[in-house]
């Protein structure tokens, strides 16, 4: 029997005082989720149990106990405290996933600070948005990163400290430089963790729209609640599990999945620290026996390129349950994982601004490969008319993915943005951006985005800051960026472009402003395609349509024209 | 012995995607695998390599694993180049 049992009864009267009652929470008392992952767990006697097992690339390998992630939890708030940082200061990680960032995440919640953490292979563009609009004061990094910070530091006058946490005094420390060693640091063994409450904020994650520069999602310290419970129901942790979130704590999924909930539930967690290869992430499972297993569809979907044969190489019996984030777990996936692990991927459905998962599949209820799921007990999920905001009456019917705000992980507001946050609640419903259907059983399908922002491999990359960034390259007159369809990602990102008089299109002019975007953004924002154009569509009044371009990739219609400047 | 075509793509890999104060790259470093070449820029480094050789990889055969060390590139591009 799963941890959720029937989803029927669960959903049925569900309040999150289960999860508060779960996790002997008072409301109006102090909630500091540093404290939860670390100290409350070894003060119920499970700190000599294992919480981290960690395996680089080059096959370096740690483990850290319960009792281990406290005390350097602790040593972290207090490094920080020392250096003059304070409560709901902006801390920002931009590392690797090492042992530091998942355990330095605590020691900022800890000392009471705003954790920002931010994708490692971010380029110094979307570094200083992110930093500058935070108004960040310190970075923790490593010395192989530390280059883009000081890239861009005359521009950030907020950034105090750039903290390195592996510095091998082989180069000397520079402008704001401080070296930080978590293994060497005296351990701290008692801290008394920032008194936080229920709505003090915790962490800010950036996230890609349509129009404007990345939104800072701002989350409180209340989100444990429902990370923790659906991780229970859901992800189905059970103490003796052994599990594994393949996510970047740069993103969401990453923080709530990868480090809060698995913690705050006291279970032995495997981070692996190196890029995709198929016989390695086997080898991992086999190695660790690996129980639960959250991963996305983009790697799934590399899994079975990968081929079936190299599964039989490995013991994956360990394996007992699997779930996928990120985008839409199409319905060939499913079935593979039935057949080769014997398990089916439970596809569930968040966004960063969600904090928690909201529509999802669970381990006792009927699978339809395809579909998202139903709403997590709690959670009241609907589709809506676009044009009126109501509920549709009728199932089968496609519009807009609205939920009723208040569950406990919901974004509080965006960063000093908060006409945007506005922005984002139609009559009474929060509205996701996306599209689905509801069909009669109240399974929710997944249909697309209900704007231009692309998907890529679970990842949001917003077109507008890609087309800024291209304008950038001295060639490059216009831009246009759309998604494109792709086998393993879902989505990538296709750019259209004019030239400046003076250049013509080349195979080495692709490459080389290709590689402008992965360094000036991020490798997920590079162009996977460009099309060198003499023009772009425009609408009369100058505008660049990229709905008729986006059409054209995905073999659509491309519907009203009569807006278009030359038709 | 000097092999020109890996030096080539060691040099482009080094100068693109290695993080500044990295460890130097060899022959057999894991790219992919190892993070140094994420599956996103691997887009990037065939694109290189299909200019500079003047090939085309296929989809099917441009997998993490036969992009992950210099050397198997080096296999990978020497089969095309020679064909």
């Amino acid at each position: 029997m799963s941890n959720i049992g029937s989803y029927e009864e669960r959903y049925k009267d569900f309040t999150w005082s289960v999860a508060e009652k779960e996790l002997e929470f008072q409301p109006g008392k102090p909630l500091n989720i540093g404290w939860y992952c670390s100290d409350r767990i070894c003060a119920r006697g499970k700190g000599d149990k294992t919480a981290l097992v960690w395996e680089s690339a080059s096959g370096a390998a740690k483990t850290y106990t319960y009792h281990d992630v406290r005390r350097l939890s602790n040593t972290f708030a207090v490094f920080l405290q020392g250096l003059g940082l304070k409560p709901q200061d902006r801390i920002c990680l931009f590392m690797d996933k090492i042992p530091e960032l998942y355990i330095g995440l605590l020691g900022i919640f800890k000392m009471g600070g705003i954790a920002q953490p931010l994708f490692s292979a971010f380029g110094d563009e979307s570094l200083f948005v992110r930093l500058d609009n935070a108004q960040t004061s310190a970075v923790i990094t490593q010395k192989k990163h530390a280059p883009k910070v000081r890239k861009i530091l005359d521009k950030l006058p907020n950034l105090k400290h750039i903290i390195i946490v592996d510095h091998d005094g082989k180069a000397p420390l520079k402008d704001r430089d401080v070296a930080f060693s978590l293994e060497k640091a005296d351990p701290v063994e008692t801290f008394d963790a920032y008194p936080s409450e229920a709505e003090t904020p915790s962490l800010l994650h950036y996230t890609s729209g349509t129009t404007g520069q990345p939104k800072g999602v701002k989350h409180v310290h209340y989100s444990l609640i429902s990370q923790y419970m659906t991780a229970r129901w859901v992800l189905d942790i059970r103490d003796d599990d052994i599990y594994w979130c393949t996510a970047d704590p740069g993103w969401v999924t990453g923080t709530s999945y990868g480090i809060i909930a698995p913690w705050s539930l006291g279970v032995t967690q495997c981070v692996m620290d190196a890029g995709f290869s198929a016989e390695a992430w086997y080898k991992f499972i086999e190695k660790h026996r690996i129980t639960n297993w959250y991963s996305a569809p983009t790697a799934i979907r590399s899994l079975m390129k990968a081929g079936d044969e190299i599964v039989k190489k490995f013991d994956l019996s360990s394996l007992r349950q699997l779930a996928s984030v990120g985008e839409p777990l199409n319905p060939e996936a499913v079935i593979w994982s039935e057949r080769v692990f014997g398990k089916a991927f439970l596809d569930t459905y968040f966004q960063t601004e969600t904090g928690s998962i909201m529509i999802t599949n669970y381990p006792d209820m009927k699978i339809k490969p395809g579909s998202m799921g139903k709403p997590f007990p709690g959670i009241r999920a609907t589709v809506l008319d676009p044009k009126t905001y109501e509920p549709y009456a009728e199932t089968g019917k496609i519009g807009l993915i609205g939920i009723r705000p208040g569950w406990p992980a919901m974004m509080r507001t965006y960063w000093n943005n908060e006409e945007t946050y506005r922005k984002k609640f139609q009559n009474g419903w929060y509205m996701t951006g996306d599209r689905a259907s509801i069909d009669k059983e109240g399974y929710f399908w997944f249909v697309g985005r209900d704007d231009d922002i692309i998907n890529t491999g679970g990842h949001l990359v917003s077109p507008f800051e890609v087309e800024s960034a291209l304008l950038e390259h001295p060639a490059i007159a216009e831009s246009a960026v759309v998604s494109k369809p792709d086998p393993i990602n879902m989505e990538v990102v296709k750019a259209f472009v004019t030239l400046k008089p003076g250049f013509t299109p080349s195979a080495d002019l692709d490459l080389e402003i290709m590689n402008f975007i992965r360094k000036k953004l991020s490798p997920l924002a590079m162009p996977q395609e460009i099309t060198f154009s003499d023009a772009l569509p425009k609408t009369r009044s100058g505008k660049i349509m990229r709905r008729i371009l986006k059409a054209k990739e995905w073999g659509e219609e491309i519907g009203d024209t009569s807006t278009l400047e030359n038709d | 012995m000097a092999d020109e075509l890996k030096d080539i793509v060691l040099k482009y890999v080094t100068a693109e995607y290695l993080e500044d104060g990295a460890d130097p790259l060899a022959y057999d470093t894991p790219l992919i695998s190892g993070g140094i070449v994420d599956s996103f820029s691997m887009v990037s480094l065939k694109r290189f390599l299909e200019n500079k050789y003047k090939i085309s990889i296929p989809d099917d055969q441009a997998t993490p694993e036969a992009f992950d060390t210099v050397d198997k590139i080096a296999i990978l591009v020497r089969r095309f180049t020679q064909a």
